[in-house]
């Protein structure tokens, strides 16, 4: 039971990322491998700020964080032409010096005995503590999810749509192409600061390695999301994300559960999920084309 | 108006040489009138309407809109008051959007209110009551997406993205070329209706010798980045395609 409520809390917190990649892989088209820097980046300064005593302060700056890593890559991108790919490695390489600045030189900060939100708005909820944080996570993420929403249905919204759609016709359409695309870059890394800065509150301490996978692990959740989620618009987009998320962190603990693997196994298994879904048209290609040379042998 | 005045373009290919496309061409179009651009190949047609547009800036020379120099201005400001369909249907409409949100993207372009919702009732209407006059059934196609659409009613879509808000001058680059002849027909007879009913100025790049006769009220033909030949009025109406592909010919020996 506690094992399916920390997946559930997990699945819950890990939908943001989720969310975050969605916007630059799906949305904008845009590979950005920021998330793993700007993941640790939001849990640097989120645990920095419950150190000295603001935790909900450590929101907004964690959203802050993830923002300036997203607008340097996408500066980077738009304005020194750097290949989308490379500019995310930059900002990421040149996190980690900042992150451990962040975290005062140390590659791991404790919140033990720290306030942390989850502190604050779980001694308010008339509940076991362990559910109220999964409750206080799902406010987060209804938040975040109706915000995009209605976001992407305004007129800046559709912009950054139509740019990851057909950039060529975004120019031609009078749309400053470089503007919206830092403005969502810098909307997809906010989330994932957001999620970096939640999971620190969760698990009570920041560590500089954390955000290594993290990317996989987003990709993931949109991949296994959207196996069940055949429409192919935002808001099912964003309940995608949440469903793949939860749905991402049961595969995990089950397979850990079993004692089949160890709990250092979770990063391969991942990488291997998000290989086999990603695999899955190709496979269904070869078959076809099988079928078809095999029907001409008999013939 | 359009005035053009000594444009030079050049590319410098990968052995440092100059290859010169544009070679001080000079072309003034008046309010309203359509002009139907015919070339050979590398004549510089396309390479014309790259400049009108801004994708890419000339060497020399100037173009003025209304009096106003545009030579330097940025695409993406040019493309509020300059219409441009391409020849390929999915280059100008984004396939994953709806018939629907591309319009409201064209809708908006010269003003564009940022957080106000991109598609709201009135602007619905507006938009099936644009659609409707396409005669292509798709003003019932509102909420499907470009991608499931056929070439022609993309290119239909496209077209009615550029003059939504009648612009100041529509460049149409081979618009129908990839269409087969009967929706060729049709989307032409189309574009012939909205620049007539706008009273738009218009540049159409085309091969089709009967449709460059056809359509529009003066046609040139374009050599080695220069206009090489002009035909208005009754010149134009009675030419012939033989003496235009004689033409052609002629630049070839």
């Amino acid at each position: 039971m506690s094992l399916a409520i920390g997946s559930l809390q997990l699945g819950l917190i890990y939908t943001l990322i989720a969310m975050g990649i969605y916007i630059s892989f799906r949305v904008l088209n845009i590979p950005d491998l920021t998330a793993e820097g700007s993941f640790v980046f939001g849990m640097a300064v989120m645990s920095a700020s419950a150190v000295a005593g603001h935790p909900i302060l450590g929101i907004f700056f964690s959203l802050l964080a993830g923002a300036a890593a997203g607008l340097v890559t996408a500066l980077l991108q738009t304005k020194l032409l750097i290949p989308a790919i490379l500019s995310g490695i930059l900002t990421m390489t040149g996190l980690y010096t900042i992150n451990l600045t962040v975290m005062q030189g140390s590659s791991n900060v404790t919140l033990l005995g720290v306030t942390t939100i989850y502190d604050i708005l779980g001694d308010l909820l008339p509940m076991d503590f362990a559910i109220a944080k999964i409750f206080v996570s799902l406010i987060f993420v209804i938040i975040a999810m109706l915000t995009l929403v209605l976001f992407f249905k305004t007129n800046c919204g559709l912009c950054i749509r139509a740019i990851g759609d057909n950039e060529m016709m975004a120019r031609s359409s009078s749309m400053s192409v470089d503007l919206y695309k830092i403005l969502g870059l810098m909307i997809s890394n906010a989330l994932i600061g957001l999620c970096g800065g939640l999971i620190a509150c969760d698990q009570g301490y920041a560590d500089m390695n954390s955000g290594v996978g993290m990317l996989v692990v987003g990709l993931a959740a949109v991949i296994i999301g959207e196996a069940f989620i055949r429409r192919r618009t935002i808001l099912a987009g964003m309940i995608s994300c949440l469903l793949g998320s939860i749905i991402y962190r049961f595969i995990l603990a089950l397979a850990i559960s079993t004692r089949i693997f160890p709990a250092y196994a979770m990063k391969l298994l991942s990488a291997i999920i998000v290989t086999i879904a990603l695999a899955l048209p190709a496979v269904k290609y070869y078959k076809e084309n099988y079928q078809l040379k095999k029907r001409n042998r008999h013939a | 108006m359009l005035r053009i005045i000594n444009l030079q373009k050049k590319f410098t290919v990968e052995n440092g040489a100059d290859n010169h496309i544009l070679n001080g061409l000079n072309l003034t179009v008046e309010d309203g009138e359509f002009v139907t651009i015919l070339g050979n190949n590398g004549a510089g047609k396309s390479t014309l309407f790259n400049l009108i547009s801004g994708a890419v800036l000339p060497n020399d020379g100037y173009i003025y809109l209304d009096e106003k120099d545009i030579t330097f201005m940025p695409e993406h400001k040019r493309s509020q008051f300059i219409g441009r369909v391409f020849q390929s249907p999915m280059r100008g409409t984004a396939p994953n959007l709806t018939v629907a949100e591309n319009l409201a993207l064209a809708y908006g372009r010269q003003n564009r209110k940022n957080l106000n919702w991109a598609l709201t009732k009135p602007l619905k209407a507006i938009f099936r009551e644009k659609l409707a006059e396409a005669d292509m059934g798709l003003e019932d196609k509102l909420d499907s997406k470009i991608k499931n659409l056929s070439g022609g009613q993309c290119q239909v879509v496209a077209l009615i993205m550029c003059t939504i808000k009648p612009p100041e001058l529509i460049l149409l680059d081979e618009h129908t070329a990839a269409l087969d002849p009967k929706t060729a027909e049709d989307v032409m007879a189309f574009t012939q209706r909205v620049v007539k009913k706008d009273q738009l100025t218009a540049l159409m790049i085309t091969h089709h010798l009967e449709d460059a006769i056809a359509y529009g009220n003066r046609l040139i033909m374009m050599d080695r980045g220069v206009v090489a030949h002009e035909f208005t009025g009754d010149e134009k109406k009675n030419i012939t395609p033989e003496e235009l592909r004689t033409l052609y010919h002629l630049k070839e020996s």
